[in-house]
């Protein structure tokens, strides 16, 4: 099955409607040089990425450093012009949405950052952080605040009296916490989560993704999780992508990705996940890939994966594969995904 | 009694390690023993290592578990005295390497130690190496230090070296700045600095944290083909218990400054005897498992400034009685090479007396 459209609507009646279209989505950051900040180049960050993000799932879009994966998020929220291309919200246009109405629907939109040390302000209490939002966007009193902020804290399991205290009064964990109250204080439907977990400790990521799971569950959220650790997007994610240098190479109901990997990318990444097992581990094979990431200022031409790929042909330099639905919503760029 | 080191013997009868690395004798080549370490700093004294006492053998490949602030760091840069002193203070304890006590002898003495029978891989390859050096004139730095070899052999040295770790165009990147390699060739640059005086110990801080998921599998791959052709010993500090899974033949868990448990790799995830080894396997989501539920370590881990009286643990521990808040659990053996500092017994779910 390689007819798109058939592919999309089978799924959209299987999982409920589309809350998020992204088509063919660029961001293209210039290189300037010399006295008269002439452009050289780009480096292309995002190289036209399409995918949806159906209501109430997670989107797991997973990735190597560089890869595009937090651009793509920030793109879409509009914290980032997009170069060209969509991103169509419940049949707005987000690209070309006026400041005033972007406004309102960041109501609807949120993120959560990576660095919980960075992202919130260490000059404000944390009551003045979660409460920034309601200030601005809602017609609360002060009282009604109040009460909104401490049940915030409640919800993501915090203690409503420490509200009048600092970010560096608290740790990494609690202080994600905090940024997590913050992204949902307003009621939003959709939330990026920029590597959420990524800064904290093992121990402490499980109850930080914990509480994402309940949240959504409780708030009806839908999420677009970007994260590089494949494990653990296993575990929360519904649907994964995967990207490399800027592009998409494959897209699919998780475990069907995991499982059933049909990118030659994919399937390395998965090889490459050290497993906590000894047992396993003794008798892994493993695909190794050669070499580094290509500068996405420089990229390949044809297939973006062509200079590490274990299988690339002369097919694969020339010619760009295009990105299709093999059925069943397993999509995938790659010249002999119907072969593997 | 090779086999009680690793709980594991080869059925040829050659003692390996459970991943396969030829164990040569079960001489300790390092030995500590009641190691403390802590900084005096404006806020207070912050107790980071507290006492921990472990041996580590010939070709042994010792990995180090631990969240940030465990200690696993600051415990293993106190065996060579390379924590910031002042504030840091090595304040008890012996280590024992090739009959001398690294923490009583002098500097220089000392000094012929760091880089010479005693390598280092550092996290961040990026900042541990000299971006006004070329790659050749860093890993010349050290032989010329250590060794009594010429130039001409220093170079070849260097490019053997390089070739070793599995650098493509060794040659050219002689002459190269650690700016224009990527972060796995710098990796792989930082390993061939560790090795390049062949010590007998190496101590790898991270090695694979800053890097890219194919790239990390990469960096394995050779430290697992150098650990089969040269039998150094090495100890491995992770906080990923996927990293030392497949490389490790025996696992120190820390928590808190102390080591909570230690044991066998394969021992270690089967029949881990500790709650806070049990709680972070049970956290760590798997590639190979569908979405189960994650179980989670509630809490946070305890403040540094006063040293443990009781078990560090207790705070978060589902199954703390009267016993943990009151005394500090010792390392005891609980079956062959396998320690942990635990009042409970797991077997019969019974108080240990």
């Amino acid at each position: 099955m390689t007819d798109i459209a058939a592919g999309s609507t089978a799924t959209a009646a299987r999982k409920g409607e589309a809350i998020l279209t992204v088509t063919d989505l660029k961001k293209h950051f210039p290189i300037m040089k010399g006295v008269f900040r002439k452009q050289v180049g780009a480096v292309r960050a995002v190289d036209g990425v399409t995918f949806d993000v159906y209501r109430g799932e997670t989107l797991g879009l997973v990735g190597e450093s560089g890869s595009g994966k937090s651009t793509t998020g920030r793109v879409i929220l509009q914290l980032d012009k997009a170069t060209s291309g969509s991103a169509n919200y419940e049949g707005e246009e987000l690209t070309t949405v006026s400041g005033n109405r972007m406004r309102e629907l960041r109501k609807e939109m949120q993120m959560i950052f990576q660095d919980p040390h960075a992202s919130l302000n260490p000059r404000m209490t944390v009551a003045s952080i979660i409460g920034e939002p309601l200030v601005e966007n809602s017609t609360m009193n002060k009282e009604d605040r109040r009460k909104r902020i401490d049940e915030l804290l409640s919800l993501v399991g915090l203690d409503p009296t420490h509200a009048n205290r600092y970010p560096h009064e608290f740790s990494g964990g609690q202080r994600q916490r905090i940024g997590i109250a913050r992204a949902i204080a307003l009621n939003p439907k959709f939330i990026v989560c920029d590597e959420p977990i990524a800064a904290l400790d093992v121990s402490i990521q499980a109850q930080v993704v914990n509480l994402l799971k309940d949240l959504q569950e409780e708030l009806e959220l839908t999420y677009l999780f970007i994260s590089h650790d494949l494990s653990m997007v296993r575990h929360i994610a519904d649907r994964v992508a995967v990207m490399y240098l800027g592009n998409l190479v494959e897209l699919a109901q998780v475990d069907e990705l995991y499982d059933n990997p049909r990118h030659p990318y994919t399937q390395a990444l998965n090889s490459a996940v050290p497993l906590p097992d000894p047992v396993l581990e003794a008798t892994r094979q493993r695909v190794i890939l050669e070499g580094d990431i290509p500068s996405p200022a420089n990229p390949p031409p044809g297939c973006v994966f062509s200079t590490r790929c274990p299988i690339s042909t002369e097919k694969c330099s020339a010619e760009v594969p295009v990105w299709r639905d093999l059925g069943d919503n397993h999509w995938v760029s790659c010249h002999f995904a119907e072969m593997t | 009694m090779p086999d009680l080191i690793t709980g594991y013997r080869a059925p040829n009868g050659r003692t390996r390690g459970p991943n396969g690395h030829l164990l040569i004798g079960g001489k300790p080549v390092l030995e500590v023993d009641g190691l403390k370490t802590q900084f005096n700093t404006q806020d207070g004294t912050v107790h980071a290592v507290n006492g921990i006492s472990f041996d580590l053998h010939e070709g042994e490949f010792l990995g180090v578990v631990g969240e940030s602030g465990s200690g696993k760091s600051v415990s293993m840069m106190s065996l060579l005295k390379l924590i910031p002193m002042p504030p840091g203070e090595v304040v008890d304890g012996t280590v024992t390497f090739d009959e001398k006590d690294l923490l009583q002898i002098d500097v220089d003495t000392l000094r012929k130690v760091r880089g010479g029978e005693v390598g280092f891989i550092f996290q961040d390859p990026m900042t541990s190496l000299n971006p006004v050096l070329t790659i050749g004139n860093q890993i010349t730095e050290s032989l010329d230090l250590h060794t009594k070899l010429s130039k001409k052999e220093m170079n070849t040295r260097a490019l053997e070296l390089l070739e070793l770790v599995g650098l493509p165009d060794a040659k050219q990147r002689l002459k190269s700045y650690p700016h224009e390699l990527s972060g796995g060739m710098r990796q792989r640059v930082m390993i061939a600095m560790a090795l390049a005086c062949e010590p007998k110990v190496i101590i790898a801080d991270e090695p694979t944290t800053a890097l890219d998921v194919t790239i990390q599998a990469q960096i394995i791959e050779i430290v697992r083909d150098l650990r089969a052709k040269l039998g150094t010993a090495l100890i491995w500090i992770t906080h990923d218990l996927g990293v030392v899974a497949g490389l490790a033949d025996r696992v120190l868990v820390m928590y808190a400054g102390r080591i909570v448990e230690e044991a066998p790799v394969r021992e270690l995830y089967a029949n881990p005897q500790h709650p806070y080894t049990q709680g972070l396997l049970a956290s760590v989501p798997r590639l190979d498992q569908k979405g189960q539920a994650l179980s989670s370590i509630e809490g946070q881990p305890p403040s540094m400034y006063s040293a443990p009286t009781s078990c560090s643990f207790a705070p978060r521990c589902p199954h703390a009685f009267e016993r943990c808040w009151n005394e500090l659990p010792e390392q005891r053996v609980r079956f062959p090479g396998h320690k942990s500092a635990c009042f409970l017994d797991f077997e019969n779910g019974e108080p240990i007396k």
